[in-house]
């Protein structure tokens, strides 16, 4: 293992989620790849936070899911962003941003 | 919306939960296929991705239920499955689940009914408006007793104070019914207008009294209750207005109470009429008009508080009025409320007889609950015991241990909800045979029934008992099982749940020698009660009431005629050995107290003076009864009108008032306003009050040398034989005088004294029955402990025999240890039983509480069966093989 590799910050695996499904449906470990891939393996996702995670969202109503071939054709689950889901991704993203910048600002304090 | 979507995606999971639980294995199984196929396309072999694989994801199966775990519908489909387990391990060994829920059944059952019975006498308010506001005002003795009010005081109350909305005064009637051939005796009473308004209630059809009726010569209404509404007039609404002869006047109907009134004050009564005194009498303050019944204390004040004022500042208003009297109520010596008032709420003042045994009833009801709860904990902690190694096994597995405390307790739950549900069975017919057990005089029994407070209480004991018993043995079996269950399941040494076991038997056997302590000294209190000698001979009397009723017997002559005629025609009736009437009637709840003045005393002028039992009799009263005369002579037919009035009076009064001289000779006053009598005899005393009452000053008056015949007497008879078979004759005699007359409260003189007892049988009853199922509860949890000790010393009692020891050693050995927990148990019992029954103090009679013979009697029953459950384990590991115990190995 990677020493390299972390967990996902606490709080902010669903924002990852809704992100990575804003531009295509994927099924979990698509998703979990894609996490990995864009972060350069700084987040290891952890299969069962995922699809448990993934499960809350659905029920919260931002995500729909159903049953797909694969390219290679086996059937997977694939989760689809709604239109709630794109909302939710957009408050959560300024209020990310909102927070990443104050933290970035603090750091960076001289003296 | 999205609560919406939570709702209707559990539901939906909980109605196909093999789809669902397939849903999340699919996923997982296809994320963990993905894992692996992209380690093989990084080059490792199909058996080595897997493997990377299984590494990076962890166990499928953990994922998938950490996915479902997360979801609300989960902890319902967990009690469920854990439910179905524990249903499966209970179906698994029945001998234990029937002893279980057997045990918890009849601990629940019993504290249910007790509740039941308890709780509307006790807690439930008073079925009117604002019941805490009524109160009852009673005249208060010098002596501190309470006393019935006159209607002067009422009167003078009514004008005076200001803390009540309304103030009623009530005395019982007891109307003859002219309709039919036969009349009928009516139970009711007679209130001031104001009566249905202070308690809060009113008719349902018709209208209330008019308080411009309530004054002499007044109009003669009546209000019926529902029950003899519905009985007698078969619930015709057309009764309004029309007219029913009641003691030769007629009364019009103006109203019917609704079925849901329940007059507390006198449940039986069926109708009501107006009180009609004189409240010009009272206010006038003359002083010649004081021989009126307007001045008798004889009534029942209630009285409704204003919103405003409270009991305590009621009370000090009426001190107050009491201790300061004005011209215009001028006040009789005997009514000058120099004792002051006493004011109590209605609800304390209806159940303040019952309480007591009540209460004990409570408390014993709930050892008996703690027992069996201590049974079914010990039943428990021995099935844990047992289990131990599959509980390590599944701690093992993964199983967290508060996972498995949960699964434990969901096994008690389960079955003190067995139990609970049997013991609502057993409540419903507990109640049933309580309210038929009850003594006749047991305020408010017509409200005791099992309803939703009483589910509610049978509900909540029965989830709270599942888990309270089942807490412990959860924790020490994870404690004590996880690490060291799956090494051996038959432990070596004995401790951990031996000793709390033993400390549980020892409870057990405490708390039943409380139990039985108390039934024993209930017991003795009953037997001595019964031999209480009576003062007459029971044996061979019948008594019954006869009323002179209607305007024929106005005259206080043509009442003692009817009556000395009456008399007459029963002497003849064949096997009527004698026959006399009297006023009051010993043991029946007459009570008819009258004050007296000594000739010989000038001291007593003035004051309240002395107070006796005034009997007035016609006919051979005292050989009648078998009341023995001590000196003088007795009363009799010779003591006729014209004569100086002559009396007899009890012992306990002539050596009272007489001490060390001759009692017969001297003369008494006895009432107001009535001649100097001389004494004539003195007769042994009499209980009249109750077997256990200990006012025995009684005088007894010729009827046809008294100012006036009373309306109705009690008639005593004895019979050479059976005394109830002369009933039909004795009435037939009475009859042929005048056949309207009704005769009630017919009895014989033994069942009298039976019913005497009758409150501390039914408490008697319910301990007696109480203590033998805590003796048999504690028995059972003995020889449970002691089994289960032997079972774990099997090995130890087998090298014992292999060097040397006899069985007679072992059975020894064995039952030392068992009667060592019973004696620890007797000795804390009994210093629990010194405390537990100071509360029962009030229900014992001539027993102390700390009576020798009950505690010794006890002991011995109790070391007597706890021997026998310690022997019966004994004598089974005393004829174990030591070979066989060996090879356990």
């Amino acid at each position: 293992m990677d020493d390299a590799n972390t967990d996902v910050i606490q709080g902010t695996l669903d924002m990852l989620i809704l992100k990575t499904l804003s531009l295509q449906p994927l099924h979990g470990f698509g998703i979990a790849r894609r996490i990995e891939q864009i972060s350069r393996d700084v987040f290891k996702v952890n299969p069962g936070s995922l699809l448990t995670a993934l499960r809350r969202l659905e029920r919260a109503g931002w995500l729909d899911a159903e049953w797909r071939q694969t390219e290679n054709s086996r059937r997977a689950r694939y989760y689809i962003l709604t239109r709630a889901g794109r909302k939710q991704l957009e408050s959560e993203t300024s209020d990310w941003s909102r927070r990443a910048a104050a933290v970035a600002r603090l750091l960076n304090a001289e003296g | 919306m999205s609560l919406w979507r939570q709702l209707r995606h559990g539901l939906h999971v909980l109605l196909h939960p093999s789809a669902a639980s397939q849903d999340v294995a699919d996923e997982v199984r296809h994320y963990f296929t993905m894992a692996a196929a992209g380690h093989e396309a990084n080059g490792l072999p199909p058996y080595a991705a897997r493997r990377a694989a299984r590494v990076a994801t962890g166990n499928p199966t953990t994922v998938g239920e950490q996915v479902h775990s997360h979801r609300w519908e989960f902890w319902i489909e967990t009690a469920i499955a854990d439910a179905r387990y524990a249903m499966r391990r209970l179906r698994a060994a029945p001998g234990f689940t029937l002893t279980t829920v057997l045990t918890l059944a009849i601990g629940i059952g019993a504290t249910t009914a007790i509740f039941g019975a308890v709780y509307p006498i006790l807690f439930e308010p008073l079925p009117y408006a604002e019941p805490r506001k009524i109160v009852m005002i009673s005249d208060r003795t010098d002596g501190g007793d309470r006393m019935d009010v006159t209607f002067g005081t009422y009167t003078e109350l009514l004008a005076r104070s200001r803390s009540f909305s309304a103030l009623a005064v009530i005395r019982a009637w007891q109307p003859a019914l002219t309709r039919h051939a036969t009349p009928e005796r009516l139970r009711g009473q007679r209130v001031s207008a104001s009566y249905f308004r202070t308690l809060g209630a009113a008719p349902f059809i018709g209208h209330d009294f008019d308080a411009t009726a309530d004054r002499p010569r007044g109009d003669n209404v009546t209000i019926l209750s529902y029950g003899l509404w519905q009985q007698m007039f078969g619930g015709d609404r057309d009764i309004l207005g029309h007219q029913i002869t009641l003691e030769g006047d007629n009364y019009t109907v103006i109203g019917v109470m609704p079925a849901t009134f329940d007059n507390v004050l006198a449940p039986t009564a069926q109708l009501w009429s107006l009180l009609q005194y004189d409240a010009s009498l009272v206010s006038t303050g003359d002083s010649t008009r004081y021989n009126s019944r307007e001045w008798g204390h004889h009534l029942t004040m209630v009285g409704r508080l204003r919103s405003t004022s409270g009991l305590a500042q009621a009370t000090r208003e009426v001190a107050s009025i009491a201790n300061s009297p004005v011209p215009e109520f001028a006040r009789p010596d005997w009514a000058s409320l120099s004792g002051g008032m006493i004011v109590h709420s209605l609800q304390q003042d209806v159940t303040s007889s019952a309480r007591p045994a009540l209460l004990a009833m409570l408390g014993a009801v709930l050892l008996l609950l703690l027992i069996a709860c201590m049974n079914v904990t010990n039943l428990l902690l021995a099935r844990a015991t047992r289990r131990r190694g599959e509980v390590a096994m599944r701690a093992a597995l993964g199983a967290a241990r508060s996972r498995i405390i949960r699964q434990l307790l969901t096994e008690s739950v389960l079955l003190s909800a067995l139990g609970g549900a049997l013991g609502l069975g057993i409540a419903a017919t507990g109640v049933r045979v309580l309210v038929a057990l009850s003594p006749p005089g047991l305020p408010r029994a017509n409200a005791i029934r099992l309803d939703a407070p009483v589910f509610v209480f049978a509900v909540g004991v029965t989830t709270l008992i599942g888990l309270v018993v089942g807490l412990l043995p959860a924790i020490q079996i994870t404690r004590a099982g996880l690490q060291s269950g799956l090494r051996r399941s038959t432990a070596r040494t004995v401790g951990g749940p031996g000793a709390t076991r033993g400390a549980l038997v020892i409870a057990e056997v405490a708390l039943a020698l409380v139990l039985l302590v108390s039934g024993g000294l209930l017991l003795r209190s009953i037997g001595r009660l019964l031999a209480t000698p009576p003062g007459f001979a029971p044996a061979g009397l019948l008594t019954m009431q006869v009323a002179a009723s209607g305007h024929q017997y106005d005259s206080t002559a043509a009442r003692y005629l009817f009556f000395s005629d009456a008399l007459d025609a029963v002497r003849r009736v064949p096997g009527v050995s004698a026959a006399a009437f009297t006023s009051q009637l010993p043991l029946s709840g007459d009570r008819d107290g009258y004050g007296f003045r000594l000739e010989s005393d000038a001291r007593s002028e003035g004051t309240e003076g002395a107070n006796a039992m005034r009997y007035a009799v016609i006919g051979d009263y005292a050989q009648t009864m078998g009341i023995r005369l001590r000196h003088g002579r007795l009363l009799g037919d010779h003591d006729i009108a014209g004569q100086p009035l002559a009396l007899m009076v009890s012992e306990s009064l002539a050596r009272g008032y007489f001490p060390g001289t001759d009692a017969v000779g001297h003369r008494l006053q006895v009432g107001p306003d009535t001649a100097w009598g001389t004494i004539v005899g003195v007769v042994n005393d009499v209980q009249q009050a109750s077997l256990a009452a200990t006012d025995r000053n009684a005088i007894y008056v010729p009827v046809a040398q008294w100012v006036w015949t009373d309306a109705t007497l009690s008639l005593v008879v004895r019979s050479r034989g059976d005394a109830a078979a002369l009933l039909p004759a004795v009435k037939a005699a009475i009859w042929s005088v005048d056949k309207d007359q009704p005769i009630i409260r017919v009895a014989t003189m033994d069942a009298m004294v039976a019913m005497s007892a009758a409150a501390q049988r039914f408490a008697l009853r319910v301990f007696e029955v109480f203590g033998i199922v805590a003796l048999a509860l504690a028995a059972i949890g003995l020889y449970g402990v002691v089994s289960a000790s032997v079972a774990e010393r099997i090995r130890e009692i087998g090298v014992r025999t292999a060097l040397g020891a006899s069985p007679a050693d072992i059975l020894r050995m064995i039952i030392r240890q068992g009667m060592t927990l019973t004696a620890a148990g007797i000795v804390i019992g009994v210093a629990g039983a010194i405390e537990a029954t100071r509360a029962i103090a009030s229900l014992l009679f001539d027993v102390s509480p700390l009576d020798a013979v009950s505690y010794a009697t006890v002991i011995v029953v109790l070391a007597c069966v706890a021997a026998i459950a310690c022997w019966l384990p004994a004598r089974r590991a005393a004829g174990s093989d030591p070979l066989i115990a060996l090879r356990m190995e």
